[in-house]
């Protein structure tokens, strides 16, 4: 009993940090257009605040790699293609979950109905989403979104960069994103850590979690090793690309012409 | 009048050697990855491929430009002694940083699928690097420079959405902050990578 009330506690407070933080992140034309959302999430306007601290934990990270990350993935990469397609369908299946309340969110029904039906058929048809038959069938370009994409979307901005122990880059705003998943916002959470639902366990959320680390890294083996092997401050190129990502997964394109501003290159063809 | 006759032939002529000389930008960027992807097939030691690939890049690359597109506003503050001197760091990194990245491929399979006019001076070309058991396909456009119709240049390459040129702006802006914004330090970063 006085464990539900602790955390319930917590829960209010944690409530009230993300509410005062919100408060403070968004801008007074919160809801405002494609222009202004794209202005606010360019990554040079990202300010590193914590530069110090995200350099050292950026380093623990890459130790973290070396050592469990990147021999796993390594040896992942071994694996028979259609096993490694299966359990990256898999993974994504999970992540409709997380992406249907965000389609809504963000007031996109149609994809919130295009993506259940994925989600339907993939987990029946498709043997719990090992295989994606819904692609077969047309319902195609799946788009994973989350909370801080919705808030992105409602005019929040991102905040400071901020690098996560383990879990890697981030921004205030999806880091508050995050914690909002383990307080109700994620559906997968729900029912197998924090709901005895008696047919999943703890650790199906831990290990497709672990999982999902591994298939990333795997995907981008070569890419990872080739930048950092060829990047002058390997951290200022991480936050690079991570932000750039996030823009690009804010606006749902990968439009790149409203990315890039041709007018920084005016200067020097003149 | 034959001598009229004369200039008029040669006029047509060299009007119609101009047009003729004119590359569309996806055909451009075909023939380059074609050109990379024979030399990165063929049986020749690593130092080989990353100096054949050099010269493809001084050849179909806007090095210079992508330098002081990648120094930002800091270059209006240099002295001409002090750009020949970046220019020269640059493409030397440039060329390092490049080749090496490519020369990890074996024959990388790359099929242009269309191309975007932005405007007079710029094409996205949009292609596709097909697959492998190691790795999935890989959306890759290219920005092409084509203010000169009979010699276009690639200023950018954007892999799944995310631009190399301006990673390496950020990358850039981050040594330059973490040293007072001193070029001299970016100038030390960009010769030691090129001597290791």
């Amino acid at each position: 009993m006085v464990n539900y009330i602790i955390r319930d506690l917590m829960i209010k407070k944690i409530l009230i940090i993300i509410f005062t933080t919100l408060t403070l992140t968004l801008n007074a034309n919160a809801g405002s257009d494609g222009d202004l959302i794209l202005k606010k999430n360019e990554p040079s306007e990202v300010k590193d605040c914590f530069e110090k601290i995200n350099r050292v934990t950026f380093a623990l990270n890459q130790t973290l790699d070396g050592v469990i990350f990147k021999p796993v993935a390594s040896l992942y990469r071994k694996l028979p293609s259609t096993a490694k397609t299966g359990v990256s369908n898999s993974l994504d299946n999970i992540s409709h979950l997380l992406t249907i309340p965000n389609n809504i969110l963000q007031g996109d029904f149609k994809q919130a109905g295009i993506n259940t039906g994925r989600f339907i058929i993939n987990t029946t048809i498709g043997i719990l989403g090992i295989f994606d038959v819904a692609e077969y069938l047309g319902l195609t370009n799946y788009e994973k979104e989350d909370y801080g994409q919705s808030l992105a979307k409602l005019g929040v901005g991102p905040g400071c960069y901020i690098v996560l122990p383990v879990l890697g880059p981030s921004t205030a705003r999806d880091t508050l994103s995050s914690a909002f998943n383990y307080l109700g916002g994620d559906p997968w959470y729900n029912v197998t850590v924090n709901n005895d639902t008696q047919y999943f366990k703890n650790s199906d959320y831990y290990y497709s979690k672990g999982v999902s680390g591994v298939d990333f890294r795997a995907k981008n083996y070569d890419s990872i090793e080739n930048l950092e092997k060829n990047s002058l401050d390997f951290y200022a190129s991480v936050k690079s690309l991570y932000l750039q990502d996030r823009q690009q997964k804010i606006l749902n394109s990968r439009k790149i012409i409203n990315t890039q501003n041709d007018s920084d290159w005016e200067e020097i063809n003149q | 009048m034959k001598t009229r006759r004369i200039i008029l032939v040669v006029f047509i002529y060299f009007l119609t050697l101009g047009n003729s000389f004119s590359i569309e930008a996806d055909v451009f960027v075909q023939s380059t990855v074609n050109r990379a992807s024979k030399i990165l097939s063929e049986n020749l030691s690593k130092d080989e491929k990353i100096n054949k690939l050099k010269i493809i890049a001084e050849e179909t690359v806007d090095i210079k430009g992508i330098g002081f597109y990648t120094l930002g506003s800091i270059r209006k503050n240099l002295n001409d002694s002090q750009k020949d001197k970046y220019s020269k760091l640059f493409r030397e990194y440039f060329l390092k940083s490049f080749s090496s990245r490519l020369s990890e491929y074996t024959n990388p399979e790359i099929d242009v699928l269309s191309k975007e006019v932005l405007s007079e001076n710029y094409t996205i070309v949009n292609s596709l690097l097909k697959g492998t058991s190691e790795r999935p396909e890989v959306k890759i456009d290219w920005r092409v420079y084509t203010k000169n119709p009979e010699n276009p240049l690639i200023r950018d390459l954007i892999i799944e959405g995310l631009s190399l040129a301006r990673t390496q702006k950020e990358e850039f802006a981050s040594i330059l902050s973490s040293n007072d914004n001193k070029i001299d330090a970016l100038f030390k970063t960009l010769e030691e990578f090129s001597k290791n």
